[in-house]
């Protein structure tokens, strides 16, 4: 084993691998269960690291294959996880180097409008124009093509999506993604971790507690350091009211996508009242910058206790009124069932995660596995439909946002008194660590490397939505055209988690 | 059906009162006035372009739907074709692959094209700024005539920043 790990946390396993090692790990994986969590590099001029993380039973592991010397392709795991290629593909759009056993050659974040290999600043290789990207085709009678985007008619984030459909029916969809590309893995070099927090928090605006909690996690698990009780039960709070906003948000665009417009409404009255005390409490409407290596910012001192749980208690009484509206409302059941289902068998085969996956039968959450604190102390009673539909995903949301409103009271409850933020000492060049969080979409991974002192040599943060696009690709073939919307709300990757 | 009829009774008008324009704001207006710009009264429709934002700009834009603020009261529609649109709404560090998209759809908007650009990363890249994937902020791919701040800007700044842009 080598010393560059040191996670502090019993579940994460790193396994360092040669190349074969490396593609044995995969296959011992899909062999025995395991599901693929993240595929990333790093490359330097001294250092070649490709690594790939796997959950099992409650374990993740991590394989990590060092390289050195001039390295003219990487070993694809594709063959054994097929959820992989995209972010192989993007590997090799960002440094340049091809994965040998890999099927899909089609550039993925690159649109053909780089110069040069844009964290090697190598030439580039062979390069497609934007427009021609080659999407998969379906031929026959009456078959046509709908291009949607980059521009929806929504307010939304930019993706492309083409639909082959017959009639109002979808034979097929194709995602393009990466228009909100920005480099951040780029940006994530060499920088103080005072920057790389801030990075973290605009991964996703929507996770941004998400995010920069994993991007803690990781520097702290490098550098060896635990943070104070208060401060992890702080943490905690700020993910569950991060999760809670972003349900009831979501919960009332199903509403509206299915032509309840009441459903919105009511839910944006209760996202507001919890987005007003953020701001109130700790001083973001989102939350943003208020979780760092060390702990948490800033102390909201003693907290109005007794207000922010009445709060939720009332969000949560009025959460269950419209639950039982849902519920007893024909039209809108009529569209959310049977509608955009994801077959627990597919799910598990793709090893989806989070909310779109306990909808399917997938019973992953970390709150639940790991029972970190504050969980450990809370009790935390985990959601699971299997029918895999709208309704499905529409009924863990109304279920989570229940038990994570009875969570913050009972965080509140509970919080311990004591420092909230330790400076973290100085990080040992060399040393890497890895987070990851249950996010309010599911698994968030982040992974750091030291440089020393307060640099952080380089970060990749995953988003789950690599695994919920590929996902809803499968998902929608067979649907009608109209219910795309429908069935990409109930998903709700994230393009900027995704596009970094 | 009668239980929807008795949520809305009990939630009532929740509606807040519109907010007033500081004096600077106010300044700002007549200036886009005196330009020919902004004479939009109570009926503008904006169009929302994301260039590449981390989306926390779209969750406040978002939360414009809310009945808290009521948008459309005050004669703001959101819609889906730049054709329709007077005003453009821009978020995001312009990303270079959103960068022909933000001219295209510029491009179809009719005369006078009024745009504002959201968030501290559409003034200048942000935190972003300086990557090999970011054309710049808003102003350097298409004229800008306000700017709102704040990262992400919160809803009332939105709708103070959309006021000053349609002389309301
Ligand atoms: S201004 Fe802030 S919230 Fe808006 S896109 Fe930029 S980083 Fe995200």
């Amino acid at each position: 084993m080598d010393e560059s790990r040191s996670p502090c946390s019993p579940f994460l396993e790193v396994i360092e691998t040669d190349r074969e090692g490396y593609l044995h790990l995969a296959m011992e994986m899909s062999e025995t269960g395991g599901r693929l969590v993240s595929v990333w590099g790093f490359f330097s001029e001294s250092l070649s690291l490709l690594f790939s993380s796997y959950f099992r039973g409650e374990r993740l592991f991590t394989g990590r294959l060092s390289l050195s010397g001039k390295i003219s392709d990487l070993p694809s795991i594709t063959p054994f996880f097929p959820v992989a290629s995209r972010m192989e593909r993007s590997i090799r759009d960002l440094w340049g180097i091809s994965f040998s056993g890999a099927q899909d050659h089609r550039r993925w974040l690159d649109h053909g409008l780089w110069e040069r290999v844009p964290l090697t600043q190598k030439a580039q290789p062979e390069t497609f124009g934007e427009g021609d990207y080659p999407f998969v085709r379906v031929e026959g009678m009456g078959v046509h093509e709908i291009p949607v985007g980059p521009v929806h008619a929504g307010m939304i984030e930019p993706g492309h999506f083409r639909f082959q459909v017959v009639g109002e029916k979808v034979l097929r969809m194709e995602e393009r993604l990466g228009y909100s590309h920005r480099g951040i893995d780029g940006l994530s070099r060499n920088i103080p971790w005072n920057r790389g927090i801030k990075l973290a928090g605009r991964v996703s605006g929507d996770t941004t507690v998400g995010h920069a909690l994993a991007y803690s996690l990781s520097i702290e698990s490098a550098i060896g350091m635990e943070v104070p009780k208060r401060a992890r039960f702080l943490r905690g709070l700020l993910l569950e009211r991060e999760r809670i906003a972003n349900h009831l948000g979501d919960l009332g665009a199903l509403a509206n996508d299915a032509g309840l417009s009441f459903g919105l409404s009511q839910f944006l009255i209760l996202k507001e009242d919890l987005l007003r005390q953020n701001k109130s409490v700790f001083g973001h409407r989102l939350l943003m910058d208020l979780i760092s290596p060390g702990g948490v910012r800033k102390d909201p001192g003693p907290l109005p206790i007794a207000e922010m749980s009445g709060e939720a208690s009332r969000i949560l009484q009025e959460v269950e009124i419209l639950e039982m509206i849902f519920e007893q409302h024909g039209g809108l059941q009529d569209r959310f069932f049977g509608t955009g289902t994801l077959p627990p068998e597919t799910a598990q085969k793709m090893g989806l995660c989070g909310v779109v996956g306990r909808a399917s039968g997938q019973p992953f959450d970390l709150r639940r596995l790991w029972k970190e604190p504050p969980f450990d102390e809370t009790g935390f009673t985990q959601a699971l439909e299997t029918g895999g539909d709208v309704r499905a995903r529409v009924a863990v949301r109304f279920f989570e946002v229940k038990e994570s409103l009875r969570l913050v009271q009972e965080i509140l409850l509970k919080l311990p008194s004591g420092d909230v933020f330790l400076e973290p000492p100085s990080g040992e060049s060399g040393k890497e660590g890895i987070g990851l969080v249950e996010g309010w979409r599911g698994e968030i991974l982040c992974w750091s490397r030291l440089e020393g002192g307060d640099i952080v040599a380089a970060s990749h943060f995953h988003d789950p939505s690599w695994i919920l696009w590929p996902a809803l690709e499968m998902t929608i073939p067979g649907n009608l055209v109209a219910d795309f919307p429908l069935i990409n709300k109930s998903f709700n990757p994230s393009y900027s988690g995704h596009d970094l | 059906m009668h239980h929807i009829l008795l949520r809305t009774l009990k939630t009532g008008i929740v509606t807040e009162k519109t907010p007033e324009l500081p004096e600077e704001m106010k300044e700002i207006s007549r200036k886009l006035l005196e330009r020919g710009i902004g004479r939009f009264g109570r009926s503008l429709f904006i169009r929302h372009l994301d260039a590449g934002s981390c989306n926390g700009c779209e969750v406040e834009i978002g939360m414009l739907g809310s009945p808290c603020f009521m948008l459309e009261h005050l004669g703001f529609k959101f819609v889906a074709s730049p054709r329709h649109a007077d005003l453009l709404l821009v978020t995001g560090p312009v990303s270079l692959h959103m960068r022909q998209a933000l001219l295209d759809t510029y491009e179809a908007m009719p005369s006078p094209k009024l745009v504002v650009s959201v968030g501290g990363c559409a003034d200048d890249g942000g935190i972003f700024r300086g990557s090999y994937a970011i054309a710049g902020g808003v102003s350097e791919v298409v004229p800008v005539d306000l700017h709102i701040p704040g990262c992400p800007p919160e809803p009332l700044d939105l709708i103070r920043g959309l006021m000053t842009a349609a002389g309301v």
